[in-house]
């Protein structure tokens, strides 16, 4: 049986997010690099993966996908009776989906930005647009104040066990605590509980290791 | 009486996403207004309902869900075996095509067609003057976007295959509002996707919705 692929760039966050499933669920898998460099991710074949030129794509036997949160998504509901289960059954799913829409929808719009322009940029030296940051650390904020509210009522993001809802916030999660940015985080006890906890995860500390030896 | 609460308002796009899903599936329920003018949305009453302050909210029995994309999958699951078949369940292969095509909507789609939106029908009744600029970088990216849409849907009649799903559903909001301002054309001009577009938005359920989508008409 073909070994699952994933294509993508050690430096991408939303690679990063499939990782963390992957190894949440111990599952094995070939990662397949993608020059992003050299624009291989722009051209055939790589465009046949994924028609929006990005990364990551997944192949699980006739299977191709692409856009994180389908693979995270396809991971844990195909793969549910292995290693963490990332999803949960009945009505509490419908919470995990709503805290999975804020993720993509209210949180990742301006954590990303941040993450671009405080870790990215300088990563390519570039200079961040302080405007930016400063327009974008205030409306993070307000979603980190909602965050801190709904900590205080729920273990985890979604409910009471680690889940996608969780997952999928790693990989900017990580990215802004090691930038002048985590004062958010870290201002907040309970954001800042939930963040020490979720990135102290085995899995993650996997995927951390996987980003310094590529 | 309906069990369903969906709090919002009939041009409300993401609220007319949710409808849209109801009338798919032939799902029963009613439409409770939130006052947006005087800021019922942002009162603790509404807040502890979704605490981002937005619309729709979806009440159903001790269950409330809100984010427009939760309460159509929540909607889609819970009815499934009723309506149009949205979600494709039945086959891994199609439940995961509209599951990454849905994800297109969300992350391809939707940052770029919602700044235009915003300029061309909300900055106005802020009263602050439309952003050209920002409506050209948008337009531009949408165009892109739609080449790889124009792409897929020669090779399928919609987005996730030859069936109409969520993923299509998700877009349709956004894309009335957009067919009512001057770069209708960007559509337009590409004719699987104008074909495509004329097909979506004639279903009844949409038909139904669109009745009430008044932003923008004078």
């Amino acid at each position: 049986m073909a070994v699952m692929k994933l294509y993508g760039s050690p430096l991408s966050s939303a690679v990063w997010r499939v990782l963390a499933s992957l190894y949440e669920k111990g599952l094995d898998f070939e990662f397949i690099p993608v020059d992003m460099k050299s624009g291989e991710h722009k051209k055939e074949p790589y465009l046949s993966l994924n028609p929006f030129g990005q990364v990551p794509a997944f192949v699980d036997g006739d299977l191709k996908l692409f856009e994180s949160r389908a693979i995270t998504q396809y991971i844990s509901h195909e793969y549910a009776d292995k290693g963490t289960p990332l999803v949960v059954p009945g009505k509490p799913m419908a919470i995990v989906s709503v805290w999975m829409e804020v993720e993509a929808h209210q949180y990742d719009p301006l954590a990303g930005k941040l993450a671009w322009e405080l870790g990215y940029k300088p990563h390519f030296g570039m200079q961040p647009d302080h405007a930016v940051v400063e327009e974008n650390e205030g409306k993070l904020g307000k979603v980190l104040d909602v965050y801190e509210a709904r900590l205080s009522q729920s273990k985890y993001i979604g409910g009471d066990t680690f889940t996608l809802a969780d997952l999928h916030h790693l990989p900017t999660l990580s990215f802004l605590m090691d930038t002048p940015a985590k004062k958010l985080i870290e201002s907040r006890p309970k954001v800042s509980a939930w963040v020490a906890d979720i990135t102290s995860r085995p899995a993650w500390c996997k995927v951390v290791e996987f980003r310094k030896q590529h | 009486m309906a069990s369903l609460k969906l709090h919002g308002l009939p041009m409300s796009s993401c609220t007319t996403r949710v409808m849209i899903c109801l009338h798919e599936k032939g799902v029963e329920f009613e439409l409770v207004p939130v006052d947006l003018f005087t800021a019922q949305h942002k009162q603790p009453d509404f807040l502890s309902k979704n605490p981002f302050g937005q619309i729709p909210v979806l009440e159903d029995g001790d269950l409330t869900i809100f984010e427009s994309r939760a309460v159509t999958e929540y909607v889609s699951k819970k009815f499934k075996d009723q309506g149009t078949d949205l979600i494709r369940q039945d086959s891994l292969e199609e439940s995961t095509l509209v599951k990454i095509w849905a994800e297109v909507e969300s992350q391809q789609f939707n940052p770029v067609i919602n700044p235009i939106i915003y300029q061309f029908f909300v900055a106005p009744l802020q009263g602050k003057s439309l952003d050209q600029a920002i409506i050209d970088e948008n337009l531009e990216k949408l165009g892109k976007v739609l080449d790889v849409y124009e792409e897929k849907l020669g090779k399928t009649k919609y987005l996730a295959g030859d069936f109409y799903s969520l993923a299509d559903l998700h877009h349709m909001p956004y894309i009335f509002y957009f067919m009512k301002t001057p770069w209708a054309h960007v559509v337009n001009e590409r004719p699987k996707v104008k074909a495509w577009w004329e097909d979506i938005s004639s279903r009844d359920a949409f038909k139904k919705v669109a009745e009430g989508m008044k932003f923008g008409d004078n």
